[in-house]
C-alpha cells in the first residue's frame, strides 16, 4: 500500500524528516570531478530532494554515510582515552537496489563476522534508508546477474514525478511524518531494471588452483594500483589504523581507521617490512577472489552487488566485469 | 605584361609573397587551432581551384594554401568568406579577406576539451583574446596552453598564457594512499609532503599544475571553482637574442590577462621604433629599450589583480644573444 502525493507535499515531508534526521543523498558536485570542467556524483549531506541526484548513478557509493573515509576511534592523553560521541540525530540515506543490497554486506562484514564493529553498529542503528528507483539500467552496472535488482528491505521509497511523488512506506515511524489528509492511496512498487547492458556470468568453480590463472597478470599488468576501484565500491570495507600524535603536545593524540584499498601499496605491509602482494596482479587476483569466492564461502552470496562503479573509474578501463566473464569462460564445455 | 601588385597590401591582406614570382600563399587564421571539420573541405576547395592542391599546416595553427597566383587573390578572398565567418573572425568589410595579418594567429593546445591535464577550454580563451585583439598590424604572438606541461610552447609567444588550478584539499576525505605526492614527485615539482598521514602543500613552490587533483582517487583534492593562469611575457625566437618568456603575474584570471594585452597596444603605439622594417617589431626589444619598468606601468593600468595573484615586480630575460 502506498501513496501519490503533490510534489509540494513531498517537500513538506522532506522539511519533516530533516527535523529528526541528517539526510545523505547522491548529489552533484560541480567542478570536483577528476578533470578540469567536470563533475562528481557523490555522498553529501542534502537540504531539499532536488539536491539530490536521481538520475545517474552516484560515482562514489552511500558507503560512506555509514563508514566515514576518515574516523576518529578515539583520543588519548597520558592516563586516558575518550570515545568520540556518535550523532544524536537519525541518519536518513537515499540509495539504489545495488547499494542496499551492499548494506547487507557490510552488516556481514561489520555486525556478523566475529565481533560487532562498535563504531558501525551505533551509527547503523541510527539509519533509515530511502530506496531510490532505477527506471533503467546504468551504463555498467549488471545488477540483474548478481540478482541485487531488486531490494525490499528500505524504510522509504520516493518516485519523484513531473508533479506527483510516489511514496512506499514500510516504516511505521516514518509513516508517521506523512501527511495523509490529501494523499491519494495506490499501489506503489519500486522501479527496478529486468536486464542490464552488462551481463556477468560467475565462475562456478573457483578455487586455490584459479590462482594460476593467466587473466590476472593479463589484466594485473594494466593496473596502476590507484585503488579506485575499492574507493567506489559499496562493498569494499577495508580500513588502516593511524595514530596521530597532535604536533603541539607529544602527550596528546588520536587513534583514527582510514578506508583502505588493497590495491594501494602498502597495505600488505607488516612490522619487519614484510610484504605479501607486491605485483599488482596479485593484488587483483585477492580483490576479485574475496568478491566472488571467499566471502561467498563465508556467507553463502557473492561479496559483489554489481553496482558497475569500479568499471565506470577505472582510468586504465579495465573492466572487472569482463575479467570475471573470462574466468566464467574457461568453464565452458 | 608584367604585373602590378602592392605587396604591402596583399601581406597585410595575409598573403605571403613567394619566392616563386608570381605566386603567393594565402593564409587562414584559425584562433584556438579548433575548427568545424567542414571547413577542411572548405581549404581543399581553394587549393584545388586556385592552389597547386598543397596546404601547410603553420606552426601557429593556421592553413596556408601553396602556389595560388597573386592576380587571383580577389576571387579567393570571395571564397574565404564563409570560412572567416565560420571562424567569426573580425572584419571590417566582407569579401575582402583578413584586414590584418600583423597580430597573428592565437594559437592553443586541445586544451580541457580533452586533455585531462588541462586546466581550461584553451580554444575558447583563445578565440576571446582574438575578438578582442584582431584585427591588428603590429606584431603580437600570444598562445594558450591548458596546463604547465606547455604543450603550446607559450613560453616562446610574446605572451603565453598557462593553465593552473589551486588545489584545494578536504582532508577528511584524505586515505593517505600518497597518489597526489608521488604524482607531484614524478610528474610535477615535488611540492607535496605527509605529516601526520595528511597532505601538506608547500604553497611556495606548487606551481597549480593540478597533477595532484587527477591522481586523487577519493576526491579530496579538488579544482578551485576559479580559474587561475599564469602569464609569461616575451618569449621570442627570431635573430638576436631568442628568449623563453618569463613569469610576470602567477594566480591571475582572464580578466587582467586581457586588459594587459590590450595595454601592452597602446604601449607598442607609443614606444615602436618608426623606422622598424615593415612596422614590424618584436615588442620584447621594445621593451628592452624602454626598461620594463615603463612597460610595466602601462600594462598594468586599469587592471585589478586578484588579491591572490602574486607578481614579479622586476622580470629579466636570458636567452642567448647574437647582437
Amino acid at each position: 500500500m502506498g501513496y501519490l502525493i503533490s510534489r509540494k507535499a513531498a517537500d513538506q515531508l522532506f522539511e519533516k524528516l530533516s527535523e529528526s534526521h541528517d539526510i545523505f543523498a547522491p548529489k552533484c558536485f560541480p567542478g570536483e570531478g577528476c578533470f578540469s570542467d567536470t563533475d562528481i556524483i557523490r555522498y553529501g549531506q542534502v537540504r531539499s530532494l532536488a539536491e539530490i541526484e536521481f538520475e545517474h548513478r552516484s560515482d562514489y557509493s552511500f558507503k560512506e554515510a555509514l563508514l566515514a573515509i576518515h574516523e576518529t576511534l578515539f583520543y588519548f592523553t597520558e592516563d586516558t582515552t575518550s570515545v568520540p560521541a556518535c550523532m544524536d540525530r537519525r541518519l536518513l540515506i537515499f540509495l539504489r537496489s545495488c547499494d542496499l543490497h551492499a548494506l547487507k554486506r557490510l552488516d556481514a562484514i561489520y555486525l556478523h563476522n566475529g565481533p560487532e564493529d562498535f563504531y558501525y553498529k551505533r551509527l547503523r542503528e541510527k539509519a533509515d534508508f530511502v530506496l531510490m528507483g532505477c527506471e533503467k539500467t546504468c551504463d555498467t552496472g549488471f545488477c540483474a546477474s548478481m540478482g541485487t535488482n531488486r531490494a525490499d528491505q528500505y524504510d522509504l521509497y520516493l518516485k519523484l514525478n513531473q508533479n506527483t511523488v510516489l511514496i512506499d512506506c514500510p516504516s511505521k515511524s516514518l509513516r508517521a511524518l506523512i501527511n495523509t489528509s490529501d494523499a491519494g492511496v495506490c499501489e506503489v512498487t519500486p522501479d527496478y531494471v529486468t536486464e542490464n547492458e552488462e551481463k556477468v556470468t560467475l565462475p562456478e568453480n573457483l578455487s586455490v588452483e584459479s590462482f594460476d590463472h593467466p587473466v590476472w597478470e593479463a589484466y594485473g599488468s594494466r593496473c596502476i594500483g590507484c585503488g579506485r576501484c575499492n574507493f567506489v565500491c559499496p562493498t569494499c570495507a577495508c580500513f588502516t589504523m593511524q595514530d596521530i600524535i597532535y604536533q603541539d603536545n607529544a602527550r596528546v593524540g588520536e587513534r583514527r581507521r582510514v578506508w583502505a584499498s588493497c590495491q594501494v601499496d602498502g597495505y600488505t605491509d607488516i612490522a619487519g617490512g614484510g610484504s605479501f602482494r607486491k605485483k599488482q596482479s596479485e593484488r587483483m587476483r585477492f580483490k576479485v577472489m574475496h568478491k566472488i569466492y571467499d566471502f561467498e564461502k563465508r556467507f553463502g552470496y557473492p561479496m559483489c552487488v554489481g553496482c558497475g562503479r569500479c568499471d565506470a573509474v577505472c582510468p586504465e578501463y579495465i573492466s572487472y566485469a569482463n575479467l570475471i566473464n573470462e574466468l566464467a569462460k574457461e568453464e565452458q564445455p | 605584361m608584367g604585373l602590378d601588385i602592392n605587396t604591402k597590401k596583399a601581406k597585410k591582406n595575409a598573403y605571403r609573397i613567394s619566392k616563386v614570382r608570381g605566386e603567393s600563399a594565402a593564409r587562414i587564421r584559425v584562433p584556438g587551432g579548433c575548427l568545424k571539420a567542414g571547413i577542411l573541405g572548405m581549404v581543399q576547395e581553394i587549393a584545388e581551384k586556385y592552389g597547386n592542391g598543397t596546404v601547410h599546416l603553420t606552426t601557429r595553427q593556421g592553413f596556408e594554401i601553396e602556389g595560388i597566383r597573386l592576380e587571383d587573390i580577389d576571387a579567393i578572398n570571395e571564397m574565404l568568406q564563409p570560412i572567416i565567418e565560420l571562424l567569426d573572425i573580425n572584419q571590417t568589410d566582407p569579401g575582402t579577406g583578413y584586414p590584418a595579418s600583423g597580430t597573428r594567429n592565437v594559437s592553443a593546445c586541445i586544451g580541457n576539451n580533452v586533455c585531462p591535464f588541462a586546466n581550461y577550454n584553451t580554444a575558447e580563451f583563445a578565440k576571446k583574446v582574438e575578438k578582442a585583439v584582431f584585427p591588428n598590424d603590429l606584431h603580437f604572438k600570444i598562445a594558450f596552453t591548458g596546463c604547465p606541461n606547455d604543450c603550446a610552447k607559450v613560453r616562446m609567444h610574446d605572451f603565453g598564457i598557462i593553465g593552473m588550478t589551486m588545489p584545494q584539499y578536504d582532508p577528511s576525505r584524505c586515505v593517505a594512499c600518497q597518489a597526489c605526492i608521488k604524482g607531484c614527485r614524478s610528474l610535477s615539482v615535488n611540492a607535496l609532503r605527509l605529516e601526520n598521514y595528511k597532505v601538506v602543500r608547500d604553497t611556495e613552490k606548487c606551481i597549480g599544475c593540478g597533477v595532484c587533483v587527477t591522481k586523487c582517487p577519493t576526491r579530496a583534492f579538488t579544482r578551485s571553482p576559479k580559474k587561475y593562469y599564469k602569464l609569461t611575457l616575451m618569449g621570442r625566437t627570431g635573430k638576436k637574442n631568442p628568449r623563453l618568456g618569463e613569469d610576470f603575474l602567477i594566480w591571475t584570471d582572464e580578466d587582467s590577462i586581457v586588459k594587459i594585452i590590450l595595454n601592452t597596444y597602446r604601449f607598442v603605439k607609443e614606444y615602436i621604433d618608426p623606422n622598424a622594417p615593415g612596422g614590424k617589431e618584436h615588442i620584447g626589444y621594445i621593451i628592452d629599450r624602454t626598461g620594463f619598468a615603463e612597460y610595466k606601468k602601462w600594462a598594468l593600468e586599469g587592471v585589478e589583480l586578484l588579491p591572490e595573484t602574486q607578481i614579479r615586480e622586476c622580470v629579466y630575460w636570458s636567452g642567448i644573444h647574437f647582437d
